[in-house]
């Protein structure tokens, strides 16, 4: 796998994070190294094997079903830009 | 047994200007799951609230929070799957479906891409008596719902609530074996009923606690059967999915619109582009949803946050040993059980609360009455409420009390025309009905006596009507009308007419 300026610009916008157009072509060549690094893992046999999803022998800690938070809206407000009326005030989308 | 022998009805045929074509749609329906909490975070789901207090900071997606799974949610998710008679996956795992918006904090939304909790499922969709679609469930998986952004509060700034952030949603996934808009939002009225009568969702969808989207496509007769044979979607057409709709009416008409939209296209010559629309319910017309198309890549990932969900197969057959009895099975009990016609029996079990109404009222009649309990429930009950505008569990009259006017009527005490009176004192002023009738000398005469007595009168007062009576018997009826007025209705109609049709000579 092979990723050229355009993928670089493409990831980036997807990740929402500027990247000038002059500093793409050395992105594209950082991904490169890492994902060639990344290739040589597979030449590791792993026939047979799970896939590992975790290294914590436990499993998935689960809640009940009761209301044990919120009520706390100046908090969750506190860091936001612009906040009105309780709402998180953000440049406009409209579909 | 659940009798489930039906046909398929017949596939929607839209005549093109050309050609005629079939549709074939597959929903996604979103049902949030009815939960105290959330689905990873301890924050109240309830509707309404002030904004931004039902938000925990998982919600909101600080830094560093972490999610725990609401075992509610799970349970929930597996009781829908019992009730659409699909597999449960013992072991599930949740994926990050990644996209930035504003009403989206987390910058990704908690699914179940890969190994969703439910597994393949089944609806059946009644259409008409003995004609039903059977629908198949692909898998039902467990996510989060994102928050609400509200527009039309400031003209340069978007308001955004997180309250709704991480409410759980399950997304029923179906085969394309919907044929046409009816029969669309049929399923999804039989999914929302499922729902309810497991109060596993409350389908509420003006708050938009129930959504679909459609995918749509068109294909040639025939074409259709091709794809049933070898599931290969290459017979069909291509599809476009519109999104978000929480209205029947709305997914009829957006169905309806977007398949003639399909059709002009492909009679013109061109071809569809797989994408994904709007449908604008104030133009009555679909529009493509292009912002969204450019971000479609959402980089699913498991997340590294949760463990797999692993449940044991005891808690399912606990949970499927307390299933409460589904509509279908409720439906085919009424008819066996009260011979009720196909029509009566499913408005009863239309809402888990009328069909509970329904039996509640039954336990105060004999068995052999409950076609007329369900008459009564129906035309009486129903009709009068909506009158008021009132919902059945505000009704004014309680089961027992309409049980005892229909056992009143059953043994004869009073007749039709009295319980219609009886039921209006009842509905406004309350009371016991049998001591309502005994106070108010609303008791059916029977007495052949008194009845034999008041038709003698009849009869000698009007000699000419007796004349008349005996060249045209159906004037009879005349002289039974004269009796019901004189006794004040109630005398009981089946003896005077036998009285009357006896003295004339008939």
């Amino acid at each position: 796998m092979s990723i050229d300026t355009d993928t670089a610009r493409r990831v980036a916008k997807l990740a929402r994070i500027r990247v000038e157009e002059e500093a793409l072509p050395a992105l594209a060549s950082e991904f490169n190294t890492i994902l060639g690094f990344i290739e040589q893992l597979n030449e590791v046999d792993v026939d047979g094997v799970e896939p590992m999803t975790s290294v914590t022998p436990m499993h998935l800690k689960r809640r009940d079903d009761v209301v044990t938070d919120g009520s706390q809206p100046e908090k969750v407000l506190a860091n936001a830009p612009d906040a009105r009326e309780g709402f998180f005030a953000v440049p406009k989308v409209v579909e | 047994m659940l009798d489930l022998t039906f046909e398929a009805p017949a596939p929607k045929v839209i005549q093109g200007a050309k050609e005629e074509w079939e549709l074939v749609i597959g929903l996604e329906v979103h049902a949030q799951v009815s939960t105290r909490a959330k689905l990873f975070s301890g924050a109240s789901t309830e509707f309404g609230a002030e904004p931004n207090s039902n938000v925990a900071f998982v919600d909101a997606g600080m830094p560093g929070m972490l999610p725990v799974i609401n075992e509610g949610c799970v349970a929930q998710a597996v009781r829908t799957g019992l009730g659409l008679k699909a597999e449960i996956n013992l072991r599930s795992a949740f994926d990050r479906k990644n996209y930035f918006y504003p009403d989206l904090p987390q910058g990704y939304q908690i699914s179940q891409l890969y190994h969703p909790i439910v597994g393949e499922g089944e609806v059946i969709v009644e259409m008409a008596p003995g004609v039903a679609r059977r629908v198949r469930i692909e898998r039902i998986h467990l996510e989060q719902d994102a928050g609400k952004s509200i527009h039309d509060m400031d003209p340069a700034m978007s308001f955004v609530d997180l309250n709704r952030t991480g409410v759980a949603l399950m997304e029923i996934v179906s085969r394309p074996d919907i044929r046409g808009p009816e029969e669309a939002a049929a399923y999804v009225g039989k999914l929302r009923q499922i729902m309810r009568y497991l109060g596993t969702c409350d389908g509420n969808m003006q708050n938009g606690n129930l959504r679909a989207d459609v995918n749509v496509s068109v294909c040639r007769p025939g074409d259709y059967e091709k794809y049933q044979e070898t599931q290969d979607f290459g017979h069909l057409g291509t599809r476009c999915e519109i999104k978000n709709m929480n209205s029947m009416r709305f997914i009829q008409q957006a169905i309806e619109f977007e398949a003639r939209r399909q059709i002009a296209i492909l009679e013109d010559g061109g071809s569809i582009v797989q994408e994904t629309r709007l449908y604008d319910p104030d133009k009555g017309e679909t529009r493509s949803m292009r912002s969204k198309e450019e971000a479609h890549d959402y980089r699913y990932f498991p997340d590294p946050d949760l463990l797999p969900l692993e449940i044991e197969q005891a808690w399912v057959d606990d949970i499927k040993a307390h299933l409460p009895e589904l509509p279908d099975q409720k439906k085919a009990r009424f008819m066996a059980d009260f011979g009720l016609s196909d029509y009566d029996a499913g408005v009863l079990t239309a809402e888990l609360a009328n069909a509970i109404y329904f039996e509640a009222v039954v336990n105060h009649v004999e068995a052999k009455d409950g076609k007329l309990a369900a008459n009564w429930v129906i035309n009486e009950l129903f009709g009068r409420l909506k009158k008021d505008d009132l919902g059945i569990e505000a009704s004014p009259v309680s089961p027992a009390q309409l049980g005892e006017v229909v056992a009143l009527i059953s043994k004869g005490d009073i007749s039709g025309k009295i319980a219609k009176e009886l039921f209006e004192i009842v509905y406004t002023e309350g009371g016991e009905p049998a001591k309502i009738v005994e106070e108010r000398g609303m008791k059916q005469v029977t007495d052949t006596g008194a009845i034999e007595a008041a038709v003698d009168e009849i009869i000698a007062a009007n000699p000419a009507q007796v004349e008349k009576a005996k060249q045209n018997p159906k004037l009879a009826g005349w002289f039974v009308g004269q009796v019901m007025k004189a006794t004040g209705g109630k005398a009981n109609p089946a003896a005077v007419n036998q009285i009357v049709t006896g003295k004339l000579g008939l």
